[in-house]
C-alpha cells in the first residue's frame, strides 16, 4: 500500500465506525481521531491529497478533514 | 542478607470474619473460625511437627505427626483437620504424644534412605527436621525388610524399588526417598489443577504416578513446580539445587516474562542463581509459578548472548566489537547526523515491554527530550493498545479495573480471546480452582482452547468464525437488552442515561440477534442466548480478553462493546467482576503508564495538553512538541517513504513480531541508522548498525506493573553481564548525542515519575519496600493503592455507551485463500521465543505447528506432520501440520515462537481502526503439501546468518 492510498483507507476505517453514531456526532468524531493520533507528516499528505481531490475518501471523513484542516494552523 | 524463610501455616488461611478463642499450650489464641489447630498454634508461634500438611493445600491428615491432645476429648486427634473451636484446650506436647511421633518417624525412617549427606536436599528436608523434632535416635526395625529404598535386597532383585525418573528438564523424580505424604498430588490438583499426578497402588504399594505411571515428561505434567515446591524430601528436587547445592540467601523479584507478574524469590548462592521460588506473599501468584517464571531463566547467561557493543557501516558488513564510547559517539553521530540531514522528526525510538518502568520512562525521556519529537512507541501497539483507547473511551482509564484475587470472587467468568493456561497460566489456575468450586466459565474462541475442558472444568464454548467479535458481543448485549436482563438501577446511577438509551435502541435492532448474526459468526444462537442469561444473571460476572479481542481491524470496538456488557450488567466496580485485559509482557501495562505512546505523556496525557507539557518542561527543562509522533506501523510507512532514517529499538525484535515482515525488511532495511538494544542478536539485529548489549531482569533494579496495574520491584542480584544496566545505557546513550540526564539509582527516576504522574504520586521504592507492591492508581485519595477500581463511579465520571457496528475486515477468504489463519500461544514458550528457545522449554515445543481441522486436510491430501505450504496475501512459509479437531473446518492456528517458521511472513498490513493494531488473528490462508522450507525462509536464513558474523577482534598493538 503507497502512502496516500494507505492514509485514504486507514481515515476511512476511522470514518466506518463512527458512522453508525450519525452524521452529525461522526464528523467531529473523525476529525478529533485524527487531530489527535496522527503525526504531522501524515496529516499534510492527507491533506495534500484532500486538495488534490481526495480521491477514495468517505463523505464523512472528507468533511471531517475539511474542517480539521481549516482549524488547524497552517504550520502543522 | 539472608535466605527469606516463609512460615509455613500447614493448612490454608480461613476467609472467615467470625473469629474463635482457644488455649494452645496455655496461650490464648484467636484465629478465623475455620483455621486448623496446627494454623492457630503456629500464629502463637508453635510448630506442631507435620509431614503431609503445608499451607498452600487443604489438610489431609495422613502423616499422623500432627497429633495434639485436647482436654475432654478422647484420642489424639490430627491438628491439620481439627478445627479451631471456643473453648478448646489443646496440648501440643505430651508424653503418650511424643512417643506415637517418634513411632511414627521410626516407621517412614525405615524406609528411606540414609544418605543425608550426599542428598540434594540436605539442609532443606522436611524429614530430616521432623526426625530431630521428633528426637528419632534409632530405628528399632532395621533396614533390611521389605522396603523402597534399594535396588537389590538380600541379593535379589527388589520389585518396589524404581529408578530415578529424569525426563524432565528442570527436576528428577527419585521414588526411593518418597514417603507419599500426597503433597505433591494435592499441589497438582489444588494449586496447578492439571490432576497429572495421583496415588497409584494402596498401603505398601503406594507411588507417586505422573499420569498412568508414565515417566512426568510423558504424563500431562505441565512443569509448574508447585509439586517440587510442595515436596517435604528430596524425592521431587530442582536439578539445580542438586547440581550447585543449597542457596544461602535470596532476594524477591518480579519475574520477566507474562503480565500475571509473579513474584519470586531469587535463591543465590554468591552471584550464581541456584533456583527461582515462587513467593507466597506475591500479590499477584500468591506462591504459585509456572514452567517459564519457575525454570526457564537459563537464558540469561546463555552462550549466545552479546556481552560488547558492536558496530558496523552497512549492514552486510561483519559487526565490530568495540567500547561503550565508541559505540555511543558512533550512533550519536549517525543519528544526529540524520537529523541534519532529513530533519528532526527523522528519527525515533521503540520502548520495551520487558523492560523496566524506570528504563521505558528514560527511553521516551530521551525521544521526547532529546531527539525533540514524539517518535516513540512500544510493542504495546501490536498488542494492547485498543484497550487502553477502548477503556479510556468508555469508562476513563486505560486499564484494567481488577485485582487477580478478584476472581476469587467471581460467579461467572467470560474469557474473550485469549488462553490463559497457555499464555497466563498462573491467573489460569487461580480461575480453575475458583471453577471448580462452581464458578460457570463461558470462553469465546475460535479455538477449543486449553480452557474449555480440563479436569473438572467444562466450559459453554462459543467457537466463532475469527474476526466476528464485534458482532458476538454486541449479540450478546442484544440478548440482554432485549430479555430485559440490563441492570437498570446501576446504569442509572453510573452511566449517562441518554448514551444508554441510544445504544440500547442499537442493539436491541434484530440485525444484531445471535439469530441474525449466525450466519457471520457460526455461533449456535442457543448458545449465545444461553451465555448472555448467564453473564447477566449468574452472580459476579467478570470478563477476561487476551490478543483475540485487540488484534483486530475492530480491535478498539471489540473492548468498547466488552465495557459495554460489563456496565449494562453492572458488573464494574466491586471486587469479583469487572474487565481485565490480560497482558501479553511483563510490563506491557507499565510501558503505556509510562508515556510509551506518541501522543501522551506519562500517566495516559494528550501531549497537546498545555498545562501537562509546561509541567515536563519545567522539569526536563526542554521545550516539548505539541504534535503526536508516528506508530510503529506509521514508522514502516514513512521509512519506505524516506522521512524516517534512524531508530533505537530497546528490548523489541520488531522484525519477528511486527505483521508482514517483508514489509519490516523493506523499512528497516531503508533505514542509516538502526540501533538494536537487546540481550542477544535478534532478528532486528540482522538489519542493525549498532547494538547495545542489555542486562537481563536478573542484573538491574527497577520495577514492572503487572495487568492488574501492581507495581512490583525488580531486585538486581548480580552484576550486569554486560557491564551496564539497560537504565545506564540510555542516559550514556543521551549523553553522547548531547542530553544530560542524571540519577545515580533507579529509585531516583521512579522519584520523578512520581512528581510527574497525578495516579503515581505515592509510589516511591520505600513504599514499595514496605506494602511489597501497590496497584496504582497510588495517591493522596489512595495511599496504599487501588485494588478494584470505579468503586464510586467511573473515573471519567459517568460510564459512555457506545455504539458498536459490527464492520467485517476486508482480509477475506476467498477461492485463491479459502481459510482463516489464526495465532497464539504455548505454555512453554514465550512471544518470539528469545528467551524460552534458549532453555531447557524446546523439550515441549522445538517448532510452530499448524492446526488443522481434519476435514481440510483430508481435502488437501495432509497427514499429521506433513510440510504444508502456507499462502497468505502478504507472503508464504512452511511448516508441519498437526490435524485436530481443536479447531473449527476452515480455520487453521499456529504459534508464532520460531524465527525459521516466520509466521508474520504471512499476516497482512490490515490493523485497528483506532490504534493501527495489526489484526495478527485473521489472515486468509491456502495451505498445500510441500517438500520444506519456502525459497523466502532459505533465503531469509542465509541474510541472518550473513549477518550475524562478528569480526574477530584485531590484535592489539
Amino acid at each position: 500500500m503507497s502512502s496516500p492510498d494507505r492514509l485514504v483507507y486507514m481515515a476511512n476505517q476511522i470514518g466506518t465506525f463512527f458512522r453508525s453514531q450519525g452524521h452529525d456526532k461522526a464528523v467531529p468524531g473523525i476529525a478529533d481521531h485524527i487531530k489527535k493520533f496522527w503525526d504531522p507528516r501524515m496529516k499534510r499528505a492527507i491533506f495534500a491529497h484532500l486538495d488534490a481531490g481526495g480521491a477514495g475518501l468517505e463523505p464523512n471523513v472528507r468533511e471531517a478533514l475539511t474542517s480539521l484542516k481549516q482549524s488547524l494552523p497552517a504550520a502543522s | 542478607m539472608s535466605l527469606i524463610e516463609e512460615i509455613d501455616y500447614g493448612t490454608p488461611r480461613s476467609k472467615s470474619e467470625t473469629m474463635v478463642t482457644l488455649t494452645i499450650d496455655g496461650n490464648q489464641v484467636t484465629v478465623p473460625e475455620g483455621t486448623s489447630i496446627m494454623r492457630a498454634a503456629m500464629d502463637a508461634g508453635h510448630q506442631i511437627p507435620k509431614l503431609c500438611a503445608t499451607d498452600m493445600v487443604d489438610a489431609f491428615g495422613s502423616c499422623r505427626l500432627c497429633v495434639v491432645e485436647i482436654e475432654g476429648r478422647a484420642g489424639t486427634p490430627a491438628s491439620c483437620t481439627t478445627p479451631a473451636m471456643n473453648g478448646l484446650v489443646v496440648h501440643t506436647q505430651s508424653e503418650r504424644l511424643k512417643k506415637l511421633r517418634k513411632g511414627v518417624m521410626e516407621l517412614y525412617i525405615s524406609d528411606h534412605p540414609l544418605d543425608c549427606l550426599t542428598c540434594g536436599a540436605n539442609g532443606d528436608c522436611e524429614l530430616q527436621d521432623m526426625a530431630g523434632a521428633v528426637g528419632l535416635r534409632d530405628v528399632r526395625y532395621g533396614y533390611e525388610g521389605e522396603n523402597h529404598v534399594f535396588a537389590k535386597s538380600n541379593g535379589k532383585i527388589n520389585a518396589a524399588w524404581m529408578p530415578k525418573d529424569e525426563s524432565n528438564p528442570y527436576f528428577t523424580y527419585d521414588p526411593s526417598k518418597c514417603i507419599v505424604c500426597s503433597r505433591c498430588v494435592r499441589a497438582c490438583e489444588e494449586v496447578q489443577g492439571t490432576f497429572a499426578l495421583t496415588i497409584s497402588g494402596r498401603g505398601f504399594d503406594s507411588r507417586v504416578s505422573p499420569g498412568m505411571s508414565e515417566s512426568f515428561l510423558g504424563s500431562e505434567c505441565v512443569s509448574c513446580g508447585a509439586c517440587v515446591q510442595a515436596c517435604p524430601t528430596a524425592t521431587l528436587t530442582e536439578k539445580s539445587v542438586i547440581e550447585i547445592g543449597q542457596p544461602e540467601h535470596s532476594v524477591v523479584t518480579t519475574c520477566a516474562y507474562c503480565g500475571v507478574g509473579c513474584a519470586f524469590k531469587a535463591e543465590m548462592r554468591g552471584e550464581e542463581v541456584v533456583r527461582m521460588v515462587p513467593y507466597k506473599d506475591g500479590k499477584a501468584n500468591r506462591g504459585h509459578s509456572c514452567v517459564k517464571g519457575r525454570f526457564a531463566w537459563g537464558y540469561t547467561n546463555h552462550k549466545e548472548r552479546i556481552l560488547n557493543p558492536m558496530i558496523r557501516e552497512r549492514i552486510e558488513d561483519p559487526w565490530r566489537e568495540v567500547s561503550w564510547d565508541e559505540a555511543f559517539s558512533f550512533a550519536a553521530e549517525k543519528m544526529r547526523g540524520i537529523q541534519k540531514k532529513y530533519g528532526r522528526d527523522a528519527i525515533g525510538g521503540i520502548t520495551s515491554s520487558r523492560c523496566t518502568n524506570e528504563e521505558t520512562y528514560l527511553v521516551q525521556k530521551l525521544i521526547r527530550a532529546g531527539f525533540g519529537n514524539n517518535n516513540v512507541d512500544t510493542c504495546a501497539r501490536v498488542c494492547h493498545s485498543p484497550t487502553g483507547y477502548g477503556l479510556s473511551q468508555t469508562f476513563g482509564t486505560s486499564a484494567g479495573t481488577q485485582d487477580f484475587d478478584s476472581v476469587e470472587d467471581t460467579d461467572v467468568a467470560v474469557i474473550i480471546g485469549a488462553n490463559p493456561a497457555s499464555a497466563h497460566p498462573v491467573f489460569a489456575s487461580r480461575l480453575k480452582k475458583r471453577l471448580r468450586q462452581g464458578a460457570k466459565l463461558i470462553v469465546i474462541d475460535p479455538r477449543r482452547t486449553e480452557m474449555v475442558e480440563s479436569p473438572h472444568v467444562k466450559a459453554l464454548h462459543l467457537p466463532l468464525m475469527p474476526g466476528t467479535n464485534v458482532a458476538v458481543v454486541t449479540a450478546l448485549a442484544h440478548v440482554i437488552v432485549t430479555e430485559g436482563l440490563a441492570n437498570e438501577a446501576f446504569i442509572r446511577e453510573r452511566c449517562d442515561w441518554s448514551e444508554f438509551e441510544e445504544w440500547a435502541a442499537f442493539v436491541a435492532q434484530p440485525k444484531h440477534s445471535p439469530e441474525a448474526t449466525a450466519i457471520l459468526t457460526g455461533i449456535d444462537p442457543k448458545d449465545l442466548r444461553e451465555a448472555a442469561r448467564i453473564y447477566a444473571t449468574g452472580g459476579n460476572g467478570a470478563i477476561y480478553y487476551g490478543l483475540g479481542v485487540t488484534e483486530h481491524s475492530q480491535g478498539s470496538t471489540t473492548v468498547i462493546a466488552i465495557a459495554n456488557l460489563a456496565m449494562v450488567t453492572g458488573n464494574i466496580g466491586r471486587p469479583g467482576v469487572g474487565v481485565n485485559p490480560l497482558r501479553g509482557q511483563n510490563n506491557v501495562q507499565g510501558s503505556c503508564d509510562m508515556g510509551s505512546f506518541p501522543h501522551e505523556l506519562p500517566g495516559y496525557r494528550h501531549i497537546s495538553g498545555e498545562a501537562v507539557r509546561d509541567q515536563f518542561e519545567a522539569l526536563w527543562n526542554v521545550k516539548l512538541n505539541p504534535e503526536p509522533g508516528l506508530r510503529i506501523p506509521n514508522m514502516f510507512d514513512a521509512a519506505i517513504e524516506g522521512t524516517f532514517m534512524g531508530i533505537y529499538v530497546q528490548g523489541e525484535d520488531i522484525l519477528q513480531s511486527d505483521p508482514n515482515t517483508k514489509h519490516v525488511v523493506a523499512a528497516l532495511s531503508a533505514m542509516e541508522c538502526v540501533i538494536v538494544h537487546d540481550l542477544f542478536l535478534n532478528e532486528t539485529a540482522n538489519y542493525a548498525h549498532v547494538f547495545l548489549p542489555g542486562s537481563s531482569f536478573l542484573e538491574k533494579d527497577g520495577t514492572f506493573t503487572n495487568a492488574e496495574r501492581r507495581i512490583q520491584r525488580v531486585r538486581k542480584v548480580m552484576t550486569p553481564k554486560n557491564g551496564m544496566a539497560d537504565w545506564e545505557v540510555t542516559i550514556a546513550l543521551a549523553k553522547a548525542m548531547g542530553f544530560e540526564m542524571n540519577y545515580n539509582h533507579p529509585s531516583e527516576i521512579m522519584d520523578e515519575i512520581a512528581a510527574l504522574t497525578p495516579t503515581f504520586t505515592g509510589v516511591s521504592y520505600a513504599k514499595l519496600d514496605e506494602l511489597g507492591s501497590v496497584q496504582w492508581p497510588c495517591n493522596e485519595k489512595a495511599p496504599e493503592g487501588t485494588p478494584v477500581m470505579h468503586m464510586d463511579g467511573f473515573v471519567r465520571g459517568k460510564g459512555k455507551f457506545i455504539v458498536t457496528e459490527y464492520v467485517a475486515t476486508d482480509e477475506r477468504t476467498g477461492p485463491r485463500f479459502p481459510l482463516l489463519l489464526t495465532t497464539g500461544r504455548i505454555l512453554s514458550q514465550y512471544n518470539v521465543g528469545a528467551q524460552t528457545r534458549r532453555t531447557e522449554n524446546v523439550v515441549w515445543h522445538a517448532e510452530d505447528r499448524l492446526e488443522i481441522h481434519p476435514h481440510d486436510a483430508e481435502q488437501r491430501g495432509v497427514r499429521e506432520g506433513d510440510w504444508v505450504r502456507l499462502t497468505s496475501r502478504a507472503g508464504e512459509t512452511t511448516l508441519r501440520a498437526e490435524i485436530t479437531d481443536r479447531v473449527s473446518p476452515g480455520v487453521v492456528y499456529t504459534t508464532f515462537h520460531h524465527p525459521d517458521t516466520q509466521a508474520n511472513v504471512i499476516t497482512t498490513d490490515y490493523s485497528d481502526w483506532a490504534t493501527n493494531c495489526p489484526e495478527y488473528k485473521v489472515t486468509a490462508v491456502q495451505i498445500s503439501p510441500s517438500n520444506g522450507p519456502s525459497d523466502w525462509q532459505k533465503s531469509y536464513d542465509e541474510q541472518a546468518r550473513h549477518s550475524r558474523r562478528i569480526a574477530p577482534a584485531e590484535a592489539a598493538e
